[in-house]
């Protein structure tokens, strides 16, 4: 495991904000952190980098001791917490070359991360008049820069544009695949999660609510087909007698567990058939807010 | 020790390009380049004194308003804008994650501030110097060749340097504690104004209270005023006073609580 925490838990004041939080980030993997805002990511995650003092429990990173040998972990981790930390009166260059500077790396390896980032163009520009998205890569530009064995990104993906949310998914699959890094990501959309990461830990109110694989993970959050037709109830009823299961009725829409492409098709033409004019057929993902639902009631 | 110097390396690159930086330069060379031609251009009035008077009423210039309030200020100044940029960026929270002890990255900052008050008060020291005898060449009527006054004006910066210590690292705390600007600027200048006052009537206990010691230190020379020949006076100063004392013992007390401070101290 290249985290492993037992018990982890942490106050502010009186009240918890991490509750015996037990995360096991596997090596080679990309653990998406989920949760809602607020649920206790941010702080999970400066824990793990010691910026907040664990109130009991352990961590353990590259099967170490947190506490006791911090200097030595801290070297094999990059890090982007919250809004990228950037000198705005400082060029994006400037800015590498001063992390270079602090983590003894070369100026080659700053050259080979403005062109990774995409920020060649835009590297004399001071980093305060960059766009959202151009702070956040030249972040992961920073987290990235020494090379590190573990990369710990808290929503890096905020404020990119969709080309930009692809870009960065796409790097961070080819830092596990070809380069054999780890990646813990928060984010608080399951969708981003469900396309990069290989496990999966699920985080509210300060508690760990599932963890496990992205197979695991998909097993409990069941595809839904959703269906807009114009009179629900009847239409519900006509399915329920034809042998299907009917998991949500509302004014405009129906929904029933997916099962198959083909038999999503034999839904609309029945429907159809039997003067049930469908509107809309589509294959959906359950919300977060309902799997977690779904997670704390089979808990 | 690499930590504390890849540090202390990062401090000057991030702030070469900001005003903390430029002030601690610019600063002294406007000030004795305003008194430079002031000088110049009331060399007749001035021609009728002696050398010794020149220079003293040239360095006791800037040395009066160095003691009242300059320093002291550009020393709020300084603290609160080697700590401010990283507020600014909301970076502490890297600083703090990287593979550099929590001590050399507190220990780098200070030193980097006590770093710009050392260029500052050594620059206003070589301009004094400089300006001086560029007096005593392109204005050969003001008799600024006729007396010297390096070893004084030497000891006096040096005791001045030492003086600040103390709020320098009060200051150095609270900039790093506070993230505006009001907190530690307002209590530094309060607690300056306060100083001046209780340095200058006089009262006993003074020497307790950092932010009079500048103030102190510039009295100091005043009081040492005296020599044999009347054209010629030496002055003196006494280095290591009650007043350096208190200021060392602070500036090594605060600098230690701050660390205790910066290690108990969630990142934000």
């Amino acid at each position: 495991m290249v985290i492993d925490t037992q018990g982890l838990s942490f106050n502010f004041g009186n009240q918890p904000v991490v509750n015996a939080l037990s995360l096991q980030v596997p090596e080679g993997s990309i653990y998406g952190f989920l949760g809602p805002n607020g649920a206790g990511k941010t702080t999970t995650i400066k824990l793990l980098l010691n910026l907040l003092k664990t109130d009991r429990g352990s961590i353990r990173i590259f099967g170490k001791e947190l506490q006791s040998n911090r200097i030595a972990i801290l070297s094999e981790i990059g890090s982007l917490i919250e809004q990228p930390a950037i000198y705005s009166h400082l060029t994006g260059k400037e800015n590498l070359l001063n992390r270079a500077l602090l983590l003894q790396v070369s100026e080659k390896r700053v050259n080979e991360i403005l062109e990774l980032v995409q920020l060649k163009n835009a590297e004399n520009k001071k980093a305060g008049k960059y766009s959202l998205g151009m702070k956040q890569r030249l972040g992961i530009g920073l987290a990235l820069l020494s090379d590190p064995k573990l990369l710990i990104l808290d929503e890096p993906t905020n404020g990119l544009d969709p080309n930009g949310i692809i870009e960065i998914r796409e790097l961070l699959i080819r830092l596990v695949s070809q380069h054999h890094k780890t990646v813990f990501v928060s984010s608080h959309l399951l969708s981003e999660i469900e396309r990069m990461a290989t496990h999966v830990g699920i985080i509210d109110h300060g508690e760990l609510l599932f963890q496990g694989s992205i197979a695991d993970l998909q097993a409990i959050s069941q595809p839904q087909v959703y269906i807009e037709v114009e009179n629900t109830v009847d239409a519900a009823n006509f399915l329920i007698k034809q042998g299907f299961t009917v998991t949500e009725i509302n004014d405009g829409h129906i929904t029933i567990p997916f099962a198959s492409k083909i038999q999503m098709a034999e839904i609309n033409a029945l429907l159809n058939r039997n003067n049930y004019p469908v509107f809309s057929i589509h294959k959906t993902q359950k919300d977060l807010e309902k799997l977690f639902l779904d997670i704390t009631q089979k808990a | 020790m690499k930590g504390f110097i890849l540090s202390f390396r990062s401090e000057f690159y991030k702030t070469r390009k900001t005003a903390a930086f430029w002030s601690s330069i610019i600063l002294p060379l406007i000030i004795c380049l305003l008194l430079f031609v002031g000088f110049f251009s009331h060399s007749d009035n001035l021609s009728k004194q002696p050398g010794a008077a020149l220079w003293f009423q040239f360095a006791g210039a800037i040395l009066g308003v160095m003691g009242s309030l300059l320093l002291p200020m550009l020393i709020v100044f300084i603290a609160y804008s080697v700590n401010n940029i990283e507020h600014k960026a909301e970076t502490w929270k890297t600083l703090f994650t990287l593979p550099i002890s929590k001590f050399s990255v507190y220990a780098a900052k200070y030193l980097y501030a006590l770093f710009l008050v050392i260029v500052c008060l050594s620059l206003f020291l070589l301009f004094t110097l400089g300006f001086g005898n560029l007096l005593a060449v392109v204005k050969p009527s003001l008799k600024f060749n006729e007396y010297h006054m390096e070893s004084f004006l030497v000891q006096i910066y040096f005791k001045l340097l030492l003086s600040s210590l103390g709020i320098l690292s009060i200051q150095f705390l609270l900039s790093l504690l506070f993230r505006d600007f009001l907190k530690p600027m307002g209590l530094g200048f309060a607690a300056t104004i306060v100083g001046v006052i209780l340095a200058g009537t006089g009262w006993q206990y003074a020497y307790l209270y950092p932010y009079s010691h500048a103030m102190l230190t510039v009295k100091s020379m005043h009081e040492a005023k005296g020599g044999n020949a009347p054209a010629m006076p030496q002055f003196a100063v006494d280095l290591f006073t009650k007043d350096i004392a208190v200021s060392l013992a602070v500036a090594a007390g605060v600098f230690i609580i701050g660390y205790f401070i910066v290690l108990k101290k969630s990142v934000k």
